[in-house]
């Protein structure tokens, strides 16, 4: 009996310990290049600072909707922090799984003191959404192609153009932004895709355009596909995530080029899960401000070319930690990048997902 | 006949009938076996059973409509769907009731995605009157609120949507894994250009047949040698047979892209030996070949080790006895030999062929488009658009589909038939 009591005090006693030396901050998010840019811009700085804070890095990013889900539905969250692109945060949000945030009060002000639901400005997509940074998707080509007769793709209707531009693409195994290049490159104005891809016969057209070049395309899951089957010689064109394009010319030297045009912008940044006690509740907040100020988002901008959300941190982005490049002019908002840019529509994507998914699906596997 | 007729009754000695004395002594055996497989038995049923009948359940399980809106579920029972006109005043008032205090505990926005599963629109429909409701005049009028809220309120087709799924269970995810749908007018199959899950079920069990031939075709050859050889030489190849197997899945399958793409090795090679043109390399991998190829070398120790372990218990005197009663080699093998390795195949055939049915990372990084199992698709359902009532009605399915198959397998085999060792 005795002997009992003094383990059960023993254990308890270690937990209380553990638990005063340092609190455990769970944050999620892709891994790879990515969390490593997180890494050493935000929660590294932030441990040095709070050495109380034990931060602990979770690579779940690409199935945090379902298994935040599940979490909720088991009604034990362990995660404390959780990075996702806006699409899945709106998701999120209407499900009621994560937080609304006030940005004004739980972000940090910019340097000069604009409130940051200014300084953050359209980005905040959503009443959950904290943004991080702007990445688009575009396109990458090769440089060496012998069939091309040295010319090069210029703009995006080259993807569907065969005859100047042999070989084979990669592109997404899904229908968002493929369905609006094919419009675009059918002859319909850009303000106009969202209208037309609402109707029948516009997602007919999309297809339609797609079809031209069906056979010569291999379709894309992971974002890495692509500069691999670019490095491989597998295709000539492919799109993907700009600074995996980055990665593949400025860090492995590949002869790839980067297309730009109607590159379309996403945007990357936290969540914070609903339904978190209050005291894990008041940590994740102290980090998310830290983590999302002015200097935070632009020293992120060292270790990776995907631009910073706040507008007060893009006169900021100086030069790679590694390579000591200018970052500026591989950020997919630099002007001379962003001439021709697409703005994807959420709200009009969380509507008609399903439906276009479906159909999608079914051209694919005809 | 009957051992009851009476002075025959056998009696053990304090006079009870021996027969119910048996009983209840083998009755207590059977409880004390029971006691001892107890906290198996639990275990099994609370992390193996349970979750799957969950699963399965939420694929009739709709309770989201009536949970959020309970006055409108109610009152929407007196509207005519096919009349043309949208709902009275009433339902529109009971509506505002209930999004109200939808709004205040945000699950408006849970409601809008569930039934935007069911027609486009529907999403941002609740997202956007959700905005609006605290603006809304208590006072009325509603509908002409709602319609200056979102045009959709006023579109028969949205009303009829909420009306069809208002009942706690539905049948709408199934009717959709069958590619069908629920309209005014009853129960028909999609357009065309969305029918999907049939087609894929069909490629599923197609695949996997071909993935469980091809696997016997290869393994069958290998566990004989196995089986035959002396034990040193045949340990060696058993460590041949099981390194990959203990390599990771991903890396595997990592390999064979590099081996089969069309700048791959493979291709590299036949180029060079003049086989093939370099403008006609071969197209091995993102397509159905590629999943068969991957999956059959993924797959083939599952096949492998059952056959062995059957053959090794095969005498060799039977073969021997065979021949010297005048069988010629392949009389021997095949009147013999390869009726005794038969529960082998089963084991192995079942096991390879079960497996590959809900595989789907394989297919999923080597399979392109014509490669892909319907395992892709509840796997997307699971984890990208959250339908996991259309992801469990697809598991549904697909376990049914199962089962089936081993009741013909039952019929046709026998599953007695099938041994592990």
């Amino acid at each position: 009996m005795k002997l009992k009591t003094v383990i059960l005090a023993g254990t308890a006693l270690a937990f209380a310990g553990s638990a005063a030396l340092a609190k455990d901050l769970t944050v999620v998010s892709w891994g790879g290049a990515y969390q490593a840019s997180q890494k050493n811009a935000y929660t590294d700085p932030y441990s040095a600072e709070n050495p109380d804070i034990n931060v602990i890095w979770d690579e779940s990013s690409n199935e945090a909707v379902a298994k935040l889900r599940a979490m909720n539905e088991a009604g034990n969250i362990t995660w404390d922090l959780v990075d996702v692109v806006a699409s899945d945060a709106i998701r999120l949000c209407d499900e009621g799984l994560a937080l609304e945030i006030n940005p004004d009060e739980d972000l940090a002000a910019a340097p000069d003191g604009t409130p940051a639901s200014e300084d953050f400005g359209d980005l905040l997509v959503s009443e959950c959404f904290i943004p991080q940074i702007v990445y688009s998707t575009t396109f990458g080509y090769r440089s060496d192609v012998d069939e091309w007769g040295g010319k090069e793709p210029t703009e995006i209707c080259d993807i569907f153009d065969l005859e100047t531009f042999p070989g084979k693409r990669s592109l997404e195994k899904r229908p968002i932004n493929n369905m609006e290049w094919a419009l675009l490159c059918d002859g319909v104005p850009k303000d106009e895709v969202y209208n037309v891809l609402e109707t029948e016969e516009g997602q007919a057209q999309a297809f339609a355009k797609l079809d031209s070049i069906k056979d010569n395309v291999v379709w894309w899951s992971a974002g890495a596909e692509t500069p691999q089957l670019l490095a491989d010689k597998e295709v000539v064109i492919g799109s993907t995530y700009n600074g995996r394009l980055f990665a593949l010319i400025e860090e492995q030297k590949q002869p790839v080029k980067m297309l730009w045009d109607a590159q379309v912008f996403d945007l990357d940044g936290w969540i914070i899960p609903a339904g978190l006690p209050e005291d894990r509740l008041a940590e994740v907040k102290k980090l998310v401000k830290y983590a999302t100020d002015t200097q935070r988002l632009a020293d992120q901008a060292k270790y990776i070319s995907y631009g910073p959300a706040r507008k007060s941190s893009a006169p900021l982005v100086g030069q790679h930690a590694k390579l000591g490049i200018d970052m500026a002019p591989h950020m997919p908002t630099d002007p001379n990048n962003a001439k021709n840019t697409f703005l994807y529509n959420y709200e009009w994507w969380a509507d008609y997902r399903d439906d276009i998914d479906a159909k999608f699906q079914a051209w694919l596997s005809q | 006949m009957s051992d009851t007729t009476d002075g025959q009754v056998l009696t053990t000695q304090d006079g009870k009938p021996l027969k119910a004395a048996l009983a209840r002594a083998l009755r207590r055996e059977k409880l004390r076996a029971l006691m001892l497989i107890a906290p198996l038995l639990i275990f099994v049923l609370i992390t193996f059973v349970a979750p799957i009948a969950d699963m399965l359940f939420r694929s009739v399980e709709n309770g989201i409509v009536a949970d959020t809106l309970p006055r409108t579920v109610i009152a929407i029972q007196e509207w005519d769907p096919n009349s043309g006109e949208v709902p009275s005043e009433e339902v529109f008032a009971a509506l505002y009731g209930d999004m109200v205090v939808a709004v205040d505990q945000k699950t408006h926005t849970r409601l809008g995605s569930r039934l935007n599963y069911e027609q486009s629109g529907i999403s941002s429909l609740f997202r956007k009157t959700g905005r609006r409701i605290k603006r809304m005049d208590e006072a009325g009028p509603f509908k002409e609120q709602f319609l200056d809220a979102d045009r959709k309120w006023g579109n028969v087709s949205t009303w009829q949507v909420l009306k069809q799924f208002s009942p706690r269970y539905t049948g709408g995810y199934f009717l959709n894994s069958f590619d069908a749908q629920q309209t005014a007018e009853g129960i028909e199959m999609k357009p065309a250009d969305e029918r999907i899950y049939l087609f894929l079920f069909g490629r599923t069990l197609f695949l996997s047949i071909v993935i469980t031939v091809s696997c016997l075709l290869l393994g069958y050859p290998i566990a004989f040698l196995l089986a035959a050889l002396p034990l040193r030489t045949s340990n060696l190849l058993m460590i041949l047979v099981l390194l990959p197997f203990w390599t990771s899945l991903l890396v595997r399958t990592s390999a064979w892209k590099v081996l089969l793409q069309q700048q791959g090795v493979i291709n590299d090679f036949l180029v060079w030996t003049g086989i093939i043109s370099d403008a006609g390399r071969l197209v091995m991998i993102n397509n159905q070949t590629g999943t068969i190829i991957a999956m059959t070398h993924i797959l083939l120790p599952f096949m492998i080790l059952p056959l062995y372990s059957v053959m090794k218990t095969i005498s060799p005197s039977y073969v021997r006895a065979a021949k010297s009663l005048g069988a010629n080699d392949w009389i021997a093998f095949w009147r013999v030999y390869f009726p005794q390795s038969v529960p082998g195949i089963g084991a192995g055939a079942v096991l390879v062929f079960i497996l590959s049915i809900g595989y789907y990372i394989t297919p999923e990084l080597v399979g392109g488009t014509s490669g892909i199992f319907i395992s892709n698709r509840i796997a997307y359902h699971i984890s990208s658009s959250l339908n996991w009532g259309l992801a469990a009605s697809l598991g549904t399915l697909l376990l049914v589909a199962v089962l089936m198959l081993f009741v013909v397998y039952d019929k046709i085999v026998g599953i007695d038939n099938v041994k592990l060792g």
